[in-house]
């Protein structure tokens, strides 16, 4: 089983002409977890990516993978399995002999080609040319291309786009199990609600430098959770809360009030003696969305 | 194996496994067979029908020239005018890389981009060859079979023409690779196939025959890519049209001089395309 190796991103920049893609990033990305790397359109996802690859040269900084620069790598496919964007096959060229292709560059077993197609469910569309196939197959495709050599650290740049939603299914589960066996998983997205199921850590850009990294749970712990609350008589409620210095705001749901803790807004409305229709605290995912576009609100617009 | 090894088999599976080498092949086939078997068939049953043009050229004339001289020009026709095919594939073979993306895998699976762009250079070579060897059965096939029907010697016997045979196949091979580097140059694929067309079948053919002006002309005019290849080759239907008074190069010098067109496009297009940021 192969083992996954550190990523690193150090004091990383990239100027194209006269657009700064990427400044100074700087961040690691730790074996055995999925690492979401998320920020809105044009922060710099792809960019860094490529340049983690060897594709594109950083005007400064390195970007290293176990230590080493990607172009040193012998056999760079049976360590890194990168899939970057959508559609990188020549049309007229099968899947299956895509893959080949690759293999035979990579130096990697020509038998992985069957089981990396049927890994990600295309064995029977192998023989059709690239050029027939749909953008969640391409996707597929480009799956399968990253896992032809069984590499200990994956790079994918957005590979939820276009999936069906029993494809989005399958692959959350696939990269949690990839991590499980302990490699490397850095998946870009610029949504997180679209990966906050599947990633363990979080690295935030926006506009090109980094605005957050850490665990997951530490955007839980940045707004510190909404509360919605709701009574038959919401105006009572409201003077309720008010007096136990806490602001509320009226919603189709309730009353939501931010940074609170429910046991506390339930104590005031004993005490107020407001009969509660409804307490609890907002699911996660809405509220890990919010400090995501907290984070990269104002930053984040292109 | 060596990352270059890795790339060389890559780079030959992914040739064979897309259409363009293969049409590419048929046309220049049919064409070349058409035009040999035009000529041979046309002189060899002019030479029938008219004895006393045969009676004029005496032994081994066809229409009253020497089929010596006649012979070799039609063998030939395989490079003189099919040239440009291994141009046009081995230009396709990298452009297709700029215009499908097609980079980004080739260059994640061969990071050292020197030698994923000679794995390209070698593989290139060798379908060149390849062209090289269809493109003579089809002159040589259907020009001998014209020559023969009217009982002519097809002068296949002759050493001479067995070496030149030999040399047009080297001649084809560097014209692939001309074309690679052609490809790297000029990576937009509309830019590097009209920039083909437009050198072969029209700046070179009038550079050429402004050679035959002027003797300083001339003297530059053999260094050019078509007319260091018909040296190369030994023979070509140009030179029997436009004879220049300055003489050509020794067929090792025209191969040569191919050669460095070939490895200079290619270095060059390595710093200007092929080491770029692929975005
Ligand atoms: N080759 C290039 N030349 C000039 N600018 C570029 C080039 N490639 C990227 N950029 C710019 O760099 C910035 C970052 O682009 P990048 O593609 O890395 O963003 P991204 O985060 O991947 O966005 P998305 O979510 O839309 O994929 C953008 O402003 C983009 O316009
Ligand atoms: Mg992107």
């Amino acid at each position: 089983m192969p083992t996954g190796v550190p990523i690193e991103f150090r004091g990383v920049s990239k100027r194209f002409g006269s657009v700064q893609a990427v400044t100074d990033l700087d961040f690691t990305v730790q074996p055995g977890r999925v690492t979401g790397f998320l920020g809105p359109n044009g922060a710099g996802k792809t960019t860094s990516l490529r340049m983690l690859l060897g594709l594109v040269t950083p005007t400064s900084g390195t970007a290293t993978i176990g230590g080493r620069d990607y172009r040193s790598l012998e056999r760079p496919v049976a360590v890194v399995g990168a899939a970057l964007e959508a559609a990188s096959f020549h049309p007229g060229r099968s899947g299956r002999d895509s893959l080949r292709v690759h293999a035979l560059a990579g130096g990697v077993d020509a038998a992985r080609v069957h089981t990396v197609l049927d890994t990600v469910g295309l064995t029977d569309y192998a023989g059709r040319r690239v050029g027939g196939y749909s953008l969640g197959m391409r996707q597929r495709l480009g799956l399968a291309t990253a896992l032809l050599g069984d590499p200990g650290v994956l790079v994918l740049d957005e590979p939820i786009n276009g999936l069906d939603p029993e494809g989005i299914k399958w692959i959350r589960g696939f990269l949690r199990s990839l991590a499980g066996e302990g490699r490397t998983v850095l998946v870009s997205s610029h949504l997180l609600s679209e990966v906050h199921q599947t990633v363990d850590e979080v690295v935030i850009i926006a506009k090109g430098r980094l605005v957050h990294s850490g665990p997951l749970s530490s955007l839980e712990t940045m707004t510190g959770g909404a509360v919605v609350v709701d009574s038959p008589d919401r105006a009572a409620l409201l003077v309720a809360l008010h007096a136990g210095g806490l602001a509320g705001k009226a919603s189709r749901d309730g009353i939501v009030v931010p940074g609170a803790d429910p046991a506390a807004i339930g104590h005031l409305a004993f005490r107020a003696g407001v009969e509660l229709s409804a307490l609890y605290r907002e699911s996660g995912a809405s509220d890990l969305e919010s400090s995501f576009l907290a984070l990269v609100g104002e930053e984040g617009a292109l | 194996m060596s990352p270059f090894a890795a790339a060389l088999r890559a780079e030959f599976t992914k040739t064979f496994t897309t259409r363009i080498w293969w049409i590419l092949l048929l046309v220049m086939f049919g064409y070349l067979a058409l035009l040999a078997g035009g000529i041979s068939f046309g002189l060899a049953g002019l030479n029938s029908a008219r004895p006393e043009l045969a009676q004029q050229g005496g032994e081994g004339s066809v229409a009253g020239l020497p089929l010596a001289l006649v012979a070799p020009v039609v063998y030939s026709l395989a490079t003189a005018v099919g040239y440009v095919f291994p141009v046009l594939l081995g230009s396709l073979a990298v452009t297709n890389e700029f215009r499908h993306k097609t980079l980004t895998p080739t260059f994640l699976a061969t990071p050292k981009r020197g030698a994923s762009l000679a794995a390209k250079w070698g593989t290139m070579l060798v379908l060149g060859a390849l062209y090289g060897v269809v493109a003579l059965i089809g002159t040589v096939g259907v020009g001998a079979l014209g020559f023969a029907v009217f009982g002519l010697d097809s002068q296949l016997g002759d050493g001479d023409i067995q070496a030149l045979l030999a040399r047009a196949v080297l001649a084809m091979a560097l014209w692939a690779v001309v074309g690679v580097g052609l490809g790297v140059l000029v990576p937009s694929q509309v830019g590097s196939i009209v920039l083909i067309l437009a050198f072969t079948q029209f700046v070179e053919p009038i550079l050429r025959l402004a050679g035959g002006f002027a003797d300083w002309a001339g003297e530059v005019a053999r260094f050019l890519p078509g007319a260091a290849s018909d040296s190369l080759v030994g023979a070509s239907i140009y030179s029997v049209i436009s004879g220049s008074g300055v003489a050509a190069l020794e067929w090792w010098q025209g191969g040569l001089v191919l050669a460095a067109y070939a490895i200079a496009l290619a270095a060059l297009g390595y710093a200007v395309s092929w080491r770029r940021d692929v975005t």
